[in-house]
């Protein structure tokens, strides 16, 4: 009788440790999200100030951030994400799903090598080559003015259908055999592609759609390079990133800071509807 | 040599059609085929088809007789005429000769071999689109017309549809570009001597300069690799067992409000991680927020502040640290299911046998999940080898304690491999760095692929 009270005991202790751990943990994690939020917020400019709470609240930060454009045109930054956003996450899902369908159900000579391809080039640094896209784009002409879009939406999406392994792994486990008996009833395989192995997979597809489209908003090394010192095609990434630098520091800070609430929040929307996916499409992979 | 009707059957039937026995066995269309692209469809009524070819073939002969053979005849010697000033007598003004540029000349001859490549593809192709019209007319079956070409497209073809786009871009735009830059490892292309116009090839010479420990260069690849062993060998461990560690507090059976505890965590990688990354840096400024708050709490003294970044084993542990906080919530997500396919019988039964949690957690979890992610380990480790995010947006590589040196003390091969090109325009070295990058990440992670158990006996456990 003592014995089964002392291991209840032990038991609660246990529970009462774990969510203490728990709940300083998740201040920590969380304390750094409210800081920028707060930061927002604050009326008095700088980067650095003496207390750590502000002392008085403001919106001129958001308003600022959308109506002053004569020195960081954050309004049109954001159009030309949005742009770029838009046209490479259609490119990009296409290619991504064609080549995860490609590899997943039709049988020819190249499968092999094309996987293993995408396994020896994903090795290699990513941005090792973006000096030499960025020649390779300036020889065809698409680093001068408004082609910069052009060029970084096909940055984005070019090299997208080496990252198939996800919905290739989802495409796995939906059955052949629905596959062969739309074949005998005289499908073609681009109707079964189409018709039946997309509306099958919506979850992976819509997975395949957010994650392409945020790409480019939370990509600075790419816009970087590839747009110089064109500042009227910059995107959001690179906007946040230059408030930051020491000659705007002291006048955007705080708008930084509203920057980076506005973009997170349509991204932490998505991320939290997706993150199913995300665990789905990760322990199908580890299975397979 | 003309085949019987069974014979031609029976090849078609086996899809054996290779260039070779086209250009034995086929008869006189075909082997013209060879010179003449689609000339054998052409003789056998698929005359669309064969036009096709033909017009690939002009116009691969076309680019070759206008840029083609230049470019090809230029890559040995990268270009020898220099940009010169000419005095123009009537003008009155000095006039610029075009000089040779270095770097389109090698980009160019490389695009052109690339091309010639995929020309020769595609000649192959057409030799045995021909051979296997012949053998479909000799075998007496019907000639498909373009048409009907066109839909195996969408059909046992569609392969071909589908992957030709992407493999297009990932040719010009991944390959393209990644053997342009291994080839500027042998050249002299670099701000040293002045080789950013003109350069020539040196063989392996960059190479030497890197092994030789002697140098400055040397001496910091040495010191950045091991660095570089050292972050990524911390930086996976670290958040794989607090990762776990995490999501087994999280789902167990007593825990309450888990979906409260997983959202607290996830909500941090919502946030896109360069924004993150940038707070976290400000914040550790000496008048950042951090130290702002420690003294204010009266832990350091007023003026007085902690060296994050500008003490090089302070600024590694930050990093390391920072990139637990950065990186957990995604661990977190990913480890979940798979700790949940774990079979509880097994902790069951570990139960019966009076194991405490830290026993089973070292007998049955941690096997388990080593066994089942150590391709996702694998993945994670070059992912951090190569991580360019956390270490240039947090510290930039600072502090820079050897002035001499184009590395400062938490810069990894990648962000040294940035500075080297973008700020040094050291293009060779760079080169250089990143091939052997991808050699060291190659043959790890093949040895420890080949050496685990979930390689070895596939589908144990």
């Amino acid at each position: 009788m003592k014995k089964e009270q002392s291991a209840k005991a032990i038991r609660t202790r246990n529970d009462i440790i774990v969510h203490i751990v728990l709940a300083i943990l998740a201040v920590i994690w969380t304390f750094p999200i409210f800081w920028v939020v707060m930061t927002s917020f604050r009326a008095e400019k700088g980067s650095y100030v003496s207390s750590f709470f502000p002392k008085s609240f403001t919106l001129d930060n958001y308003i600022k951030l959308f109506t002053d454009t004569t020195i960081l045109n954050f309004p049109k930054m954001f159009l030309n994400t949005l742009i770029i956003a838009v046209f490479s996450c259609l490119l990009s899902t296409f290619f991504l799903l064609s080549a995860a369908y490609c590899l997943s159900r039709l049988r020819y000579k190249m499968r092999k090598p094309y996987m293993n391809m995408a396994m020896i080039l994903g090795l290699f640094p990513g941005f090792m080559s973006m000096v030499a896209v960025y020649f390779i784009l300036k020889a065809v002409g698409l680093t001068e003015g408004g082609m910069i879009r052009l060029a970084l939406i096909l940055c984005y999406s070019g090299g997208s259908a080496l990252g198939f392994q996800i919905a290739k792994g989802f495409f796995d486990t939906t059955p052949m055999a629905i596959d062969e008996a739309a074949m005998i009833d005289g499908c073609t395989r681009w109707q079964i592609f189409t018709k039946i192995t997309l509306p099958l997979s919506k979850p992976i597809v819509i997975y395949t759609i957010l994650t392409s489209f945020i790409g480019p908003w939370v990509d600075f090394i790419f816009a970087k390079v590839i747009c110089r010192a064109n500042a009227d095609q910059y995107t959001v990434a690179i906007g946040l990133w230059k408030m930051l630098e020491k000659e705007y520091i002291d006048n955007w800070y705080t708008c930084f800071a509203a920057g980076a609430v506005i973009i997170s929040i349509p991204i932490a929307l998505l991320f939290l509807k997706l993150q199913k996916y995300y665990v789905n499409g990760m322990s199908g992979a580890v299975k397979g | 040599m003309k085949l019987s009707e069974k014979a031609a059957r029976e090849q078609l039937a086996m899809g054996t059609v290779t260039v070779v026995g086209a250009l034995s066995n086929g008869s006189t269309e075909t082997k013209a085929s060879a010179l003449v692209m689609g000339l054998g469809n052409i003789v056998h009524k698929q005359v669309a088809k064969g036009l096709v070819f033909l017009a690939v073939e002009l116009a691969y002969l076309w680019f070759m007789m206008t840029n083609g053979l230049h470019n090809l005849a230029m890559l040995p010697s990268l270009g020898t005429a220099q940009q010169e000033e000419i005095w123009n007598e009537e003008l009155q003004v000095y006039l610029y000769t075009k000089g040779d540029q270095s770097i389109l000349i090698l980009l160019f001859g490389i695009a052109t071999i690339l091309v010639t490549f995929v020309f020769l593809w595609f000649w192959s192709e057409t030799v045995k689109s021909a051979y296997r019209t012949e053998l479909t007319v000799q075998a007496g079956k019907k000639v498909n017309t373009f048409k009907e070409d066109l839909a195996t497209l969408l059909d046992e073809y569609l392969h071909r549809l589908l992957m030709t786009p992407p493999l297009f871009f990932i040719t010009a735009l991944t390959i393209l570009p990644l053997i342009f830059m291994i080839c500027m490892a042998f050249t002299n292309y670099s701000r040293i001597d002045n080789h950013l116009v003109l350069f020539d090839w040196v063989g392996l010479k960059n190479f030497a300069t890197l092994f030789d420990g002697s140098s400055v260069l040397g001496g910091t690849f040495w010191r950045v690799l091991a660095w570089t062993l050292v972050w990524a060998f911390f930086a996976t461990f670290s958040n794989y067992f607090f990762g776990m560690v995490l999501a087994i507090l999280i789902n167990r059976k007593t825990t309450r409000a888990k979906g409260f505890w997983r959202f607290c965590f996830v909500i941090s990688c919502a946030v896109p991680m360069f924004v993150s990354l940038l707070i976290m840096r400000t914040m550790l400024q000496p008048e950042g927020a951090v130290n702002v708050l420690l003294r204010n709490l009266g832990f350091l003294e007023a003026g007085a502040s902690l060296p994050f970044f500008t003490n090089a084993t302070w600024a590694r542990i930050t990093v390391i640290v920072i990139n637990i906080w950065v990186g957990v919530p995604y661990t977190l997500l990913q480890l979940t299911g798979v700790l949940q396919n774990i079979p509880d019988d097994l902790y069951e039964a570990a139960d019966v046998d009076g194991a405490t949690p830290v026993q089973q957690f070292f007998k049955i979890t941690l096997p388990y999940m080593f066994y089942v992610t150590t391709p996702y380990l694998i993945a994670t480790f070059t992912g951090n080898v190569n991580n360019f995010n956390v270490i240039y947006l947090l510290s930039g590589g600072d502090p820079v304690t050897n002035l001499a040196s184009t590395a400062g003390d938490t810069d990894l091969l990648v962000t040294w491999l940035y500075k080297l090109t973008i700020d040094k325009q050291y293009y060779n070295i760079g080169a250089v760095v990143g091939i052997l990058t991808f050699v060291i990440l190659a043959v790890g992670s093949l040895l420890t692929y080949r050496n685990s158990k979930s390689y070895k006996e596939e589908g144990g456990f």
